[in-house]
């Protein structure tokens, strides 16, 4: 009797969904590679959560974007590069992708190729290969917002800005104490063309994978005196690092965080040790923000909140998962402008995030002044020129600390496209122009 | 050598020293299991994870910090006694290897059901123990870290007394020594399986409760049994104090190979430098320095 009536239910549910489907046909998806368990799974559970919570806003508030309902799946990939293809090989079949959000740099790098070959965009805000900034060889790739040369140079010229100016850079000690992994290791280059330019010294010290033990770093750089350590690590290495830092009497207050290593998690297990201790974001953390008063308003007064932990609504993962959505929301919509008010093919979102101009007034527009300043994106250049800011832990929570600060993206394009032509040229891939990057695949 | 150069020295050397012995306090709990079981319980990491992350979510639910502490050991012995009924008890007479992997299968699920039930956020872990470093002829040292050596002598003596002075104790060494004589002589093999896999989850609750504070209670806690298995290796598996000599030169040799060879070949080498150092030992003496010699009759 149970059984059949749980059969009835699922009966009329399907009919329901099937319903529903037929009323809103123009639907626009996102496969979801989400990591809810495992290792990273705070980070995972915040930046997703902002992600749907801001389509769940879209969906609630506009019924969509121009009448296209946004739709979603996750999968669960524990942050592992093989479960992440899989979930990718498992969803890409669904009708309407609208783009891939995996926010794994390694599940991204093995995504390139068949994301490549399918026309679909892969977004992967302030993170990835550097060279994925370069339109003209990964028409499908963008590191929105943030590459790690970017973060380097910002994190450079904020010091500056502490020190009264870059000429001040000159005969400074500099530490990088980087995560050893590809992704700690990217920046490298980018430190030492900086030392060299601006004439401070410079040390970059590894720590392996995972960073619980850091002593011998630690006693390292006590030797060496620095004035600031930058921080490029990930998941526990942060906590470590700072509390390690307080052990061997480095002051928190000269130690400067990647993007990486800007959340919540990674200060709050640090206690003591984290007060002082400033980071680089591209987005700012908090409540105060209209869009996220909104998000509050609509999706969780509509029980549709994404995260059940509600102090954790405006932390650093969850707002940079709202940002995402925006910059994802908006690339469909500059999309269907030019192509119609329609589910988009992954090509026509490309373009739509080609064309992905948020000024501070459209920003301001969509309720997220000061949350994150705007972005820039055209088809040779998929980061879009974002700025960057400064915030400081004061054992409670993260201060704004600076103003949007601006990466020197001049200095960095020709070395990001030395590198991007030596990867085409390595596998073959003929330079995009303007004219190809306007050529778009409707159906 | 400056007077300066030989102070860092001995300041690496004693930092490494500090560090070994948290790498010894979770190969302690390798070893009790090994020495009363023969088994290599791959899960004691997921038990210091589970056993910290309960620990942290009863205090941020307003439970006192010892009833927290209680509630923990309780559930670490319900916990014991439970591996010891359903995987262990079924197993019996199997091959090592069979219960190494259903150990590692344990590991799994233990951390899988500490996720469901507390969680995946990451949680601070403060045991009121201050850690700013004090100074001691030059030399920093960390106040966290002797409190944790202290703690770790103090198990050690514990457990040292524990299997020498008490009649469980004894049985332990029986069963270590021969579980069918044990059997024989009336030893109940179940009843003493689960008191050790409850001892080791008492290792587990400190261990856990130390790292925590050290790191925060986070799914990488478990990855601590990646510095645990070299302490084993090096000081061997059924040895409680070849996991503390061991604890301590693996601290000591990597901190400063870290330092005075890292340089050299590109640092970030003592992720590797424990195992290598581990697989040297293994080459010369296959039972560790402490390892009671297995012999076999062909």
């Amino acid at each position: 009797m149970t059984f059949f009536s749980h059969l009835r239910k699922a009966a009329i549910a399907t009919a329901f969904v099937l319903g529903a489907t037929a009323v809103h046909a123009e639907e626009q998806y996102f496969p979801l590679q989400s990591y809810r368990v495992g290792p990273y799974a705070a980070g995972g559970t915040g930046f997703f959560g902002g992600f749907i919570d801001y389509l769940n806003l879209i969906n609630i508030r506009d019924g969509g974007v121009n009448g296209a309902k946004l739709a979603w799946s996750e999968g669960e990939t524990q942050y592992e590069v093989e479960k992440g293809v899989e979930v990718y090989e498992r969803l890409k079949s669904n009708p309407g992708i609208a783009a891939w959000n995996p926010l794994s740099v390694g599940i991204a790098y093995a995504m390139i190729d068949r994301i490549t070959d399918d026309k679909v965009p892969l977004i992967t805000i302030n993170h990835g290969r550097t060279d994925t900034t370069d339109g003209r060889v990964f028409p499908y790739v963008f590191p929105l917002l943030l590459n790690p040369y970017s973060e380097t140079s910002g994190i450079v010229n904020y010091i500056a800005s502490k020190e009264g100016g870059l000429d001040k850079l000159k005969g400074k000690n500099i530490v990088v104490l980087y995560h050893g992994s590809p992704y700690g290791k990217e920046t490298i280059p980018i430190y030492e063309l900086l030392s060299q330019k601006y004439g401070f010294e410079l040390s970059q010290i590894e720590v392996p994978h995972p960073g619980n033990e850091q002593q011998a770093q630690w006693l390292t750089i006590r030797r060496e005196h620095p004035d600031y350590v930058v921080l490029r690590g990930w998941g526990v290495m942060n906590p470590v690092a700072l509390k390690t830092a307080q052990k061997t009497g480095f002051p928190a207050d000269h130690i400067i965080g990647n993007v990486w290593s800007n959340s919540e998690e990674d200060v709050i297990p640090a206690g003591d040790a984290a007060k002082g201790y400033t980071a680089i974001t591209t987005q700012a953390s908090g409540e105060r923000y209209p869009v996220v008063q909104e998000i509050v308003k609509t999706v969780y007064g509509d029980g549709k909140g994404n995260l059940e932990d509600k102090s954790r609504i405006g932390s650093v993962y969850h707002n940079l998962g709202i940002v995402n959505g925006i910059l994802n929301v908006e690339a469909v919509r500059i999309a269907q402008a030019k192509f119609g008010n329609r589910t988009l093919t992954g090509d026509e979102v490309r373009w739509g995030f080609e064309h992905l101009k948020l000024d501070p007034a459209r920003v301001e527009a969509l309720g997220a002044k000061d949350l994150f300043h705007s972005i820039n994106v055209s088809w040779d250049n998929h980061e879009g020129d974002g700025y960057v800011t400064f915030q400081q832990w004061d054992g409670k929570k993260w201060n704004v600390v600076s103003d949007w600060i601006a990466p020197d993206w001049k200095l960095l394009r020709p070395i990001i496209e030395k590198s991007s032509e030596a990867y085409a040229k390595e596998k073959g891939i003929k330079i995009r122009t303007a004219e190809d990057a306007d050529a778009v695949v409707s159906n | 050598m400056s007077y300066y150069d030989f102070l860092f020295v001995i300041e690496v050397l004693v930092g490494g020293l500090l560090s070994g012995v948290m790498y010894s306090l979770v190969a302690i709990g390798f070893v009790l299991i090994y020495k009363t079981s023969g088994v290599l319980n791959f899960a004691q990491g997921s038990m210091v994870l589970f056993a910290a992350l309960t620990f942290v979510s009863l205090v941020e639910r307003g439970i006192p910090f010892a009833l927290s502490l209680l509630i923990t050991f309780a559930v670490m012995v319900a916990l014991g006694f439970t591996i010891e009924r359903t995987v262990l008890r079924p197993l019996v007479n199997r091959s090592p290897m069979t219960l190494f992997m259903a150990t590692l299968g344990l590991s799994y699920i233990i951390e899988g059901a500490a996720q469901l039930i507390w969680g995946t956020q990451v949680h601070g872990l403060d045991l009121g123990i201050d850690d700013t470093p004090f100074e001691v002829g030059g030399i920093l040292i960390s106040s966290f870290d002797l409190l944790a050596a202290a703690i770790a002598a103090a198990m050690v003596a514990g457990l040292s007394a524990f299997f020498y002075w008490t009649r469980i104790g004894l049985a332990f060494r029986a069963v270590a020594d021969d579980q069918f004589a044990a059997l024989a002589v009336g030893l109940r093999l179940p009843r003493i399986w689960g008191t050790v896999w409850t001892a080791a989850g008492f290792v587990a609750l400190v261990a856990g409760l130390l790292w925590g504070a050290r790191l925060g209670v986070r799914f990488s806690l478990s990855l601590i049994v990646l510095k645990a298995l070299p302490v084993l290796v090096l000081g061997g598996f059924d040895s409680i104090l070849g996991a503390i000599v061991g604890g301590l030169i693996i601290g000591a040799s990597e901190k400063l190979a870290e330092v005075y060879l890292g340089p050299f070949v590109g640092g970030g080498i003592e992720g590797w430098f424990a195992y290598a150092l581990a697989l040297v030992v293994l080459l010369v003496r296959p039972s560790g320095l402490f390892g009671q010699k297995t012999v076999e009759r062909v």
